[in-house]
């Protein structure tokens, strides 16, 4: 793993008055000449990550793209930051999607554009160009990538990993209120996964922002299930057996279109339905 | 009984194939009414966003740039050789009605109503449609205009408004340019080959322009740049399936636009032959 960047400080909560659910699914279906998801509900709290599992092809990422309102749904309501996005038109769901940060499965990042024009790609949107705060801004978040050095480098110059760090920092420098990772260490090497898996952590811990997580890497889930990160020696740490730390994760398995277990890692393990024994297995 | 299984089997077989061919038929048809949707609620919002914040000015004169400043040889090549050659291939015919003088009206009012600005538009349509098609498609097929709308940008704002208004007005003086380098092109011609007076020329392809030709061909090269930054962009915004869809894109928009260019110009012209009454 690589090594941490400097101690990072919790900032102050700057959404007490928001709604304490981040993301409601109610009864949401989706097909493409064949059901993808048949009225899955499920709900999102402030401060807490899900863990979306499932064989490919479950609907994991479409998950991601309903709740982004990048698609929308057959039937059924999303609900975002208090939001229904089912009724909205597109126009007016990208005030909402400011709110909201997505880290894409291959990164998305731009690449005709260099890692700082990237990661302050929202900011200069408002303000036209590369200020000397958003340049500070971009090295805060490339900081807590670990990648503050690649700034004027182009999205070729990266390794895989790197992109993905590149894209949680993008996503993150506006401090969205919910994040959207889809397979963030999908392709990466185990070390790399874990750098990235710490980062999310961080994020979750440090900034208690709320989160869906799409993964194939069962090792990742119950590495978050089973960490919180430590600001004092700042840097992921296991959670001690006994302790009382809620390290606020939850899993959520899909299968036949369906959700079939929603639960935390302690349920899950305990769960004794056979396709759950066998997934995890 | 004594009925034969193979006979009710050919006999299902039968009925049955008119309605899968049917069901074809109705997706073919769904799926072309589906494209024009699509393609005429793009076209509509890469105007409707002219009216409406944020506006990317930046972006705007690059791709004027790339679209204007990019075209402006090649268009001087093919518009300077188009009018050499008009007035090159019409010479013998006006010569056997002793009408050589009257070749600098002929190449004003061809280049400047029909083939400055049609030229121009396959032209450009062959260059830009399709990079518009291959980048966009690009960067569809790589999920960066997802990126873009989760980031809270919208695409027909940040990549196709900035892309119609720059081929629209290059088109526009591009066609000027390519209408002056052909009727050069036909004076070389003239004066070198045919032995045609210099001032002889320029009077009658200047006297023989009037209104309703200026207007028609100044207002066709907006027509055609909308159609092939609309037809260049909605391609690339719809490309699917990787790198094979990418260049399927790139193709179907320099065919589609060219086409349409070619079409559009007949019932363009119609209708302002009707107008002017020609």
């Amino acid at each position: 793993m690589a090594s941490p960047a400097a101690p990072v400080e919790k900032p102050s909560p700057s959404a007490t008055n928001q709604p304490s659910t981040l993301l409601n699914f109610e009864k949401v279906s989706i097909g493409f000449e064949q059901p993808v998801l048949e009225e899955v509900s499920f709900k999102l709290a402030r401060g807490e990550t899900k863990v979306l599992l499932g064989e490919a092809g479950t609907g994991k990422t479409l998950i991601l793209k309903l709740a982004l309102g990048l698609i929308k749904p057959d039937s059924g309501r999303i609900t975002v930051l208090g939001e229904e996005i089912t009724a909205m038109q597109e126009r007016d769901l990208f005030s909402l999607r400011r709110q909201i940060g997505m880290v894409f499965q291959e990164s998305a990042l731009f690449d005709s554009l260099t890692v700082e024009e990237n990661v302050a790609y929202r900011l200069i949107e408002e303000t036209g160009d590369i200020t000397d705060e958003i340049h500070q801004r971009v090295l805060e978040a490339l900081d807590f990538v670990e990648l503050k050095e690649t700034y004027s480098l182009f999205p070729s110059e990266l390794s895989g990993g790197m992109r993905r760090r590149v894209a949680i920092a993008r996503a993150i420098i506006t401090q969205p209120q919910v994040l959207l990772y889809d397979s963030p260490t999908g392709g990466l090497d185990p070390v790399t996964s874990n750098t990235i898996i710490e980062l999310v952590v961080k994020q979750r811990d440090v900034y208690e922002t709320g989160s869906l997580l799409v993964t194939h890497r069962l090792q990742d889930a119950f590495t978050m299930a089973s960490h919180y990160f430590d600001r004092k020696l700042n840097k992921m740490a296991p959670v001690e057996p006994g302790s009382s730390r809620n390290v606020h994760t939850t899993f959520v398995i899909l299968r036949d279109h369906k959700i079939i277990f929603e639960g935390t890692a302690a349920e899950l393990l305990r769960s004794h339905d056979q396709y759950i024994r066998e997934y995890l297995s | 009984m004594g009925v034969n299984a193979s006979a009710i089997v050919s006999n299902r077989g039968e009925q049955e194939n008119p309605h899968i061919a049917m069901a074809y038929f109705e997706d073919a048809v769904k799926e072309r009414v589906e494209a024009v949707q699509d393609f005429s609620l793009l076209a509509g919002r890469s105007l409707s966003n002219l009216f409406s914040p944020p506006r990317y000015y930046a972006d705007t004169l690059l791709q004027a740039d790339l679209i204007g400043v990019g075209s402006l040889p090649i268009v001087v090549l093919i518009g300077f050789f188009t009018g050499a050659v008009l007035a090159l291939q019409t010479s013998s015919t006006l010569q056997q009605f002793g009408s050589l003088s009257l070749t600098g009206q002929l190449v004003a009012l061809s280049m400047v109503r029909e083939l400055g600005p049609v030229l121009t538009g396959i032209l450009v349509a062959g260059r830009n449609a399709s990079g518009m098609a291959s980048e966009l498609g690009s960067m569809k097929v790589t999920e960066q205009i997802d990126a873009m709308r989760a980031m809270g940008v919208d695409p027909t704002k940040k990549l196709v408004t900035p892309r119609v208004i720059a081929t629209v007005t290059m088109l526009f003086f591009l066609s000027i340019i390519s209408d002056f380098v052909g009727l050069a092109g036909g004076w070389m011609i003239s004066y070198l080959l045919l032995g045609l007076d210099s001032n002889q020329y320029w009077t009658t392809a200047y006297q023989a322009l009037r209104f309703g030709d200026v207007f028609m061909g100044l207002s066709k090269p907006v027509v055609f740049g909308f159609i092939i930054a609309s037809v260049g962009c909605y391609y690339g915004m719809s490309a699917r399936g990787g790198t094979q869809g990418v260049g399927r894109a790139t193709t179907q928009a320099v065919v589609s636009a060219s086409v349409l260019i070619v079409v559009t110009d007949f019932f363009l012209t119609k209708l302002l032959m009707q107008i002017f009454h020609y």
